[in-house]
């Protein structure tokens, strides 16, 4: 049984998991956001971890003081997605039926002061933090250090818990892809959201089913994209970034026989049975055309589609342009992860001479 | 006929002006200059970019790892050349470590692994580790300088001063 499980947990297999269960989630949100799912979950949920817990790899990789906000992090999100689609249940229903959403019921547009209604409770929660915070230092202490040493790194060397998710994508890209210019689009595209979407359905109260695209997109990039990689690099990456399942020791000297190709080594080595061309734009030519097709011509062929032209119908040729940018450059991320598991392919475009690879 | 005495002609004003603006940049000057000077330590830690390595004898093939601490560098030696191998991974800089057993590089923050040539094959490393200049002084010491890269994708490792022949 643990065998099999931390076989699964392999992101070759758990991210398809994963998304699976993801879709699952979302299409089946009226069944997931009940009382009663919620309540068979959590009574299911916790003899399985003590089962995990009484594994000692595990217990000694979840109780690392490090991994302990992620445990929290994970049981907060589990509590929150699901407290969500329960909201939006609730309201799709009443709206099916006619009526209007819980929050715009007469008790629930009651409106009372800032002050001392907010304010106090924000000096609680003030409060309550320093507390937690202090407890927290408390119980587990901060791991002192050697001082730092330029010729000598820890291994693993594991970013903030918080950026784990980033380190676990630098794995499948070039540092200054998923380094600079993804973070940078997941910041702006952020930002960009109330300027792109400008539908007011869904403003201040819960709803799934006159907001699908939109709940879709961002649940998808959120919780299969960040919150998952962030659990893989967390619990799953061991001494050399390679993969531990959760039972699994952590064997310095696991061999993981990988050995990555480049498209262009592909195509002219394996595909043409030639030597590589010399010139470097011929060389990476197909990766080249594939990503010039995914970036510049698949924007067009979607907006040809009943697709697009609903999201054109309602937001306009600017916005759809620079909203399926943005979703094209998301789904980039596993794309490529699919590549490199499937066909241990390194990079689309390689071209390390300019410092440039996709 | 207006009787009140001028404390500045328009002369005077300007030459006082021309005073106070001189001062106030030099002032400003000599204040970005402190921040400036600021910004670089009294006291570098970082290693020599140019040491002295013992004598080809001293090293036997394969990897030698007694400068990885004091200067960050391989040396290696194989098939009749000892080359001086940058400990930076091509990827994003961290330290990889070297595995005697399975005879590879492997960087521990994501995954790089590199042959004992410094040629990448796993992980998303996109290019070979990097070689530093390396040569012989008269009295015969092996003398590596860290300020000459050459990089394998740029086909400089047929360079003669990234090798010495052993």
């Amino acid at each position: 049984m643990k065998e099999l499980i931390n076989w699964l947990a392999d992101p070759i297999r758990s991210f398809p998991i994963f998304t699976v269960l993801f879709i699952l989630m979302m299409k089946y949100y009226r069944v997931v956001g009940t009382k009663k799912f919620a309540w068979g979950f959590t009574i299911i949920s916790i003899p399985v971890v003590l089962w995990f817990a009484t594994d000692p790899n595990f217990w000694l990789i979840i109780t690392w003081p490090d991994n302990i906000p992620i445990s929290i992090l994970i049981v907060a999100i589990l509590f929150f997605t699901w407290f969500s689609l329960y909201r939006c249940a609730v309201n799709d229903q009443r709206l099916d039926d006619g009526l209007c959403p819980e929050e715009a019921l007469p008790e629930n547009r009651e409106k009372v002061w800032c002050w001392p209604n907010l304010v106090y409770t924000e000096l609680f929660a003030i409060i309550a933090g320093t507390i937690f915070l202090i407890v927290w230092a408390i119980i587990f202490k901060a791991p002192l250090e050697e001082p730092a040493n330029p010729t000598w790194a820890p291994n693993p060397a594991k970013a903030p818990w918080y950026f784990l998710g980033l380190q676990e994508m630098l794995v499948y890209f070039d540092p200054w892809m998923a380094g600079v210019v993804l973070p940078g689009l997941v910041v702006v595209g952020l930002i960009a959201i109330p300027y792109i979407d400008t539908n007011p359905k869904g403003n201040g109260y819960f709803t799934y089913k006159e907001r699908p695209i939109a709940i879709w997109g961002f649940m998808f990039g959120w919780l299969v994209l960040w919150i998952y990689l962030i659990i893989v690099g967390t619990f799953l990456r061991g001494p050399n970034w390679t993969f531990y399942g959760p039972f699994e020791y952590w064997d310095f000297h696991k061999v993981v026989s990988e050995y990555n190709v480049n498209l262009s080594e592909f195509l002219w080595v394996k595909w043409l049975n030639t030597s590589m061309p010399s010139n470097l734009i011929m060389r990476e030519m197909l990766g080249i055309v594939l990503t010039g097709l995914y970036m510049f011509v698949l924007p067009p062929l979607i907006a040809a589609s009943n697709f697009g032209k609903s999201i054109i119908e309602k937001t306009g040729q600017i916005r759809y342009y620079i909203y399926i940018t943005l979703l094209l450059v998301m789904m980039s991320l596993p794309i490529k992860m699919v590549l490199r598991w499937l066909f241990s392919l390194k990079y689309i475009i390689a071209l390390p001479e300019w410092e440039l690879n996709l | 006929m207006s009787e009140v005495k001028q404390h500045l002609n328009r002369r005077e004003f300007f030459s006082y002006l021309s005073v106070a603006w001189i001062t106030f940049s030099a002032a400003c000057a000599g204040l970005l200059t402190l921040a400036f000077r600021f910004s670089y330590p009294n006291v570098n830690f970082e290693p020599e970019m140019e040491f002295l390595a013992g004598t080809p004898s001293d090293y036997e093939e394969g990897v030698d790892e007694r400068w990885k601490n004091g200067f960050g560098v391989w040396m290696v030696k194989q098939e009749g050349k000892l080359v001086a191998l940058s400990n930076i991974c091509t990827h994003l800089g961290c330290i990889p470590t070297w595995m005697p057993a399975e005879l590879k590089f492997k960087c521990p923050c994501h995954g790089s692994g590199y042959y004992m040539n410094g040629i990448n094959f796993e992980g998303p490393a996109p290019r070979p580790l990097e070689r530093y200049k390396i040569g012989m002084t008269p009295e015969g010491k092996i003398k590596v300088d860290k300020t000459k890269i050459y990089r394998y994708e740029k086909g400089q490792w047929d360079h003669p001063n990234s090798f010495i022949q052993v």
